[in-house]
C-alpha cells in the first residue's frame, strides 16, 4: 500500500479531474436545477415541471423528440449493415482494398459544416446536381431538403456517407482479426461464400458490431452539426431534433427550457444507452 | 473467363466509389475555381477559365484576412486543447491502470458517463461566465479538454496495461519519485498511443463546429468552421468564394490524411473499441 501512494500517487488524477468536474459534471449537475427554472443567467425562477410541460405540448418540440430516435436508429442501422458490407467487399478483393478504403475513409476527417454545405448544394431541388442528372434520365428527382417528410432522411442519407469509413474500418480490423483456418474449414466441408459468411464472418464480428452500434447510436442521438448546416431544422421544424431544439431555445433566450431539452436529451441517451451497453458486455462474456 | 469476371467486379466497385465519394469532393474544388458567374451554376463541370488563385486571394484578404485570423484561433485551440488532453489523460489512464481501487473504479464509470452523455449547454456557458472565461480562447480549449478527456483516458489505460510493472519496481528500487516515474519512465513508452491521441484528437477538435458556435462566439474568436458557416449568409451568390474556404479549411486535415491515413485508420478504429 505504502508501495501503491509513492508509485502512483492519487494526485495524478488532479488535473484532468479539475478540468472535468467543473466544465462537464457541475454544469451537467445544474442542468438538473435549472431546467425547473425560468432562467435569465443572472436570475432564475423556480417553475416546476412548466418547461417539460412545455416540451411535451409543444407539436414542433415533440417532433424533434421522434426525430432524434428516427435519425439515430436509420443512420447507425445503416452503417452496420453497408459498413459491414463494404468490409467483407474490401478484405475479400486485395487488389482494391487501399485506394477504396482512403475513398470511402476520407469523409470522416472532413468537417461537419464543409459537407454539409456541399450537399445542401448537390441536393438542390432544382439546381442540385443530383435532381440534374435524375432529369435527364427522365425522372423527377424527390425534394431532398425542402420536402417537409423527406428532409430528415436525406439528412440521415449524408450522415451515413459521412460515417460510413469509420463502421467500416471498425468492421475490417474485427474480420482481419478473425483465424482464417475457420475460413478453410468451412471450404473443406463444401460450404461456400455464403456459409463462409453465415457461419463464421457474422457471428465472428459481432464486438465489432456492438461497438458500431454504440458509438453511432450515441453519436446519432446527440447528433446537431450537419442538421443544422444542412437544412436549420426546416422546412419549419420537420427536421429538428432535440439539439438543434436546445439551439433555437438558447438563441431565442429561453434558457430553462433549453436546459430542459438538455435533460430530456440526458434521460434519453442513458435509458437507452445503458442498457445496451450492459447486454452487450454481458454477451461478450458469455463468448 | 473467371479471372475477367474479377476484374469486372474491381472496376465496379472503383466506379461506384469514384461517383459516391469522389465526386462531392470534386465539386468543392472545381467550383472554387470558377468566376461566381460560372460557379452560381452549380454544374460539376470544369471551368472555363481556372481562376483559382485569384479566389484563394480574394477569400484570404475578405474582411481584414478574416479567414487567417480564424485559422490561427483554430491552430491555437487544436494545438493547446491537445497537449493538455494528451498530458493530462496520460496521467490518468495510466495510475487507473495501476491502482485499480474503489476510486478507479468510481472513475471509470465518470468517465463512461463522459463518453455517453450530452454537455448541458447553457449550465457550461454560466458556469464559464462565473470563472470569466466565457467567449475566450482559454475557456474553449478547457471546454475541448474535457469534453475530449474520456476517450483519450481510456486508450491510455488499455496501452498502459501492456507495459510490465517490473519496469515500475526497477525505477522506484532506484529511487524515482512516482512524478519521475511517470514522466522519464513511462511516458516516453507511450508513445505509439500517444501519436493516436493526437491525431484523433487534433481531427476532431479542429472540425468542432458546435463548441465554438455556443461557447466561442464573436467575429474576433472565429475558428475556421465558424468563418465557412458565417460566409454562407454573407457570400450570397459568391459560390466560389464559399467554396473555396470549404476548401481551404479541408487542407490541414487531408495533409493530416495523406500522411498518417494509416495510422489514421488503425487509430480510430481501435479507438472507438476501448
Amino acid at each position: 500500500m505504502q508501495h501503491l501512494r509513492k508509485a502512483y500517487p492519487r494526485s495524478f488524477y488532479v488535473p484532468a479531474g479539475l478540468v472535468y468536474l467543473v466544465i462537464f459534471f457541475v454544469p451537467t449537475g445544474l442542468a438538473f436545477y435549472y431546467a425547473f427554472t425560468r432562467w435569465t443567467l443572472f436570475e432564475s425562477q423556480w417553475i416546476g415541471l412548466d418547461n417539460f410541460r412545455q416540451f411535451f405540448r409543444e407539436e414542433a418540440l415533440l417532433k424533434s423528440l421522434r426525430n432524434t430516435l428516427v435519425y439515430a436508429v436509420i443512420t447507425s442501422g445503416s452503417k452496420v449493415v453497408i459498413g459491414m458490407g463494404l468490409a467483407v467487399l474490401v478484405t475479400s478483393r486485395i487488389r482494391l482494398k487501399g485506394t477504396v478504403r482512403a475513398m470511402i475513409f476520407f469523409p470522416v476527417i472532413v468537417s461537419t459544416v464543409a459537407v454539409g454545405l456541399t450537399f445542401s448544394v448537390l441536393m438542390h431541388p432544382t439546381d442540385g446536381l443530383y435532381n440534374r442528372v435524375l432529369a435527364a434520365v427522365g425522372v423527377d428527382g424527390p425534394h431532398w431538403l425542402t420536402d417537409v417528410n423527406l428532409a430528415i432522411f436525406s439528412v440521415a442519407l449524408v450522415d451515413i456517407w459521412k460515417g460510413l469509413g469509420l463502421a467500416m474500418v471498425i468492421y475490417i480490423a474485427g474480420i482481419m482479426s478473425i483465424p482464417r483456418d475457420l475460413y478453410e474449414a468451412v471450404a473443406v466441408d463444401g460450404g461456400g461464400w455464403w456459409q463462409q459468411f453465415r457461419y463464421i464472418t457474422l457471428p465472428l464480428s459481432q464486438p465489432a458490431t456492438f461497438t458500431v452500434i454504440l458509438f453511432s447510436f450515441v453519436g446519432g442521438l446527440r447528433s446537431f452539426e450537419l442538421i443544422w448546416t444542412m437544412t436549420g431544422g426546416g422546412p419549419g421544424f420537420a427536421s429538428d431534433v432535440i439539439a438543434s431544439t436546445i439551439y433555437k431555445q438558447y438563441q431565442a433566450g429561453f434558457y430553462g427550457l433549453a436546459t430542459a431539452g438538455n435533460v430530456i436529451l440526458f434521460v434519453l441517451v442513458t435509458a437507452l444507452v445503458v442498457p445496451m451497453t450492459r447486454y452487450f458486455a454481458r454477451r461478450e462474456i458469455r463468448r | 473467363m473467371r479471372q475477367l469476371r474479377t476484374y469486372w467486379l474491381d472496376a465496379v466497385a472503383i466506379v461506384a466509389c469514384l461517383l459516391v465519394f469522389v465526386v462531392p469532393f470534386a465539386f468543392i474544388v472545381l467550383t472554387a475555381s470558377k468566376s461566381a458567374e460560372e460557379a452560381k451554376e452549380w454544374e460539376l463541370s470544369l471551368p472555363e477559365e481556372w481562376r483559382f488563385w485569384s479566389n484563394l486571394r480574394e477569400v484570404l484578404s475578405f474582411d481584414d484576412g478574416l479567414v487567417m485570423l480564424a485559422m490561427r484561433n483554430s491552430f491555437i485551440l487544436t494545438i493547446c486543447s491537445v497537449a493538455l488532453i494528451v498530458v493530462f489523460g496520460a496521467m490518468v489512464g495510466f495510475t487507473l491502470d495501476r491502482r485499480r481501487d474503489r476510486v478507479a473504479s468510481v472513475a471509470s464509470g465518470m468517465i463512461m458517463m463522459g463518453l455517453i452523455i450530452p454537455p448541458a449547454v447553457v449550465p457550461t456557458i454560466y458556469t464559464l461566465q462565473q470563472l470569466q472565461l466565457f467567449k475566450t480562447l482559454p475557456g474553449l480549449i478547457l471546454v475541448e479538454v474535457a469534453f475530449g478527456l474520456p476517450y483519450a483516458i481510456i486508450l491510455f489505460r488499455a496501452f498502459s496495461a501492456t507495459i510490465p510493472r517490473e519496469l515500475d519496481e526497477a525505477a522506484m528500487i532506484d529511487g524515482c519519485s512516482g512524478f519521475r516515474l511517470f514522466f522519464k519512465v513511462i511516458f516516453p513508452l507511450l508513445r505509439p498511443v500517444i501519436i493516436t491521441v493526437i491525431i484523433t484528437s487534433s481531427i476532431t477538435i479542429y472540425n468542432d463546429f458546435t463548441n465554438p458556435l455556443y461557447f466561442l462566439p464573436g467575429r474576433d474568436n472565429a475558428t475556421a468552421q465558424l468563418t465557412l458557416f458565417n460566409f454562407r449568409s454573407q457570400f450570397i451568390s459568391q459560390w466560389n468564394l464559399l467554396f473555396m474556404d470549404a476548401l481551404i479549411i479541408t487542407i490541414p486535415p487531408l495533409i493530416m490524411f495523406l500522411f498518417f491515413n494509416r495510422k489514421i485508420v488503425d487509430g480510430m478504429a481501435g479507438a472507438v473499441k476501448g
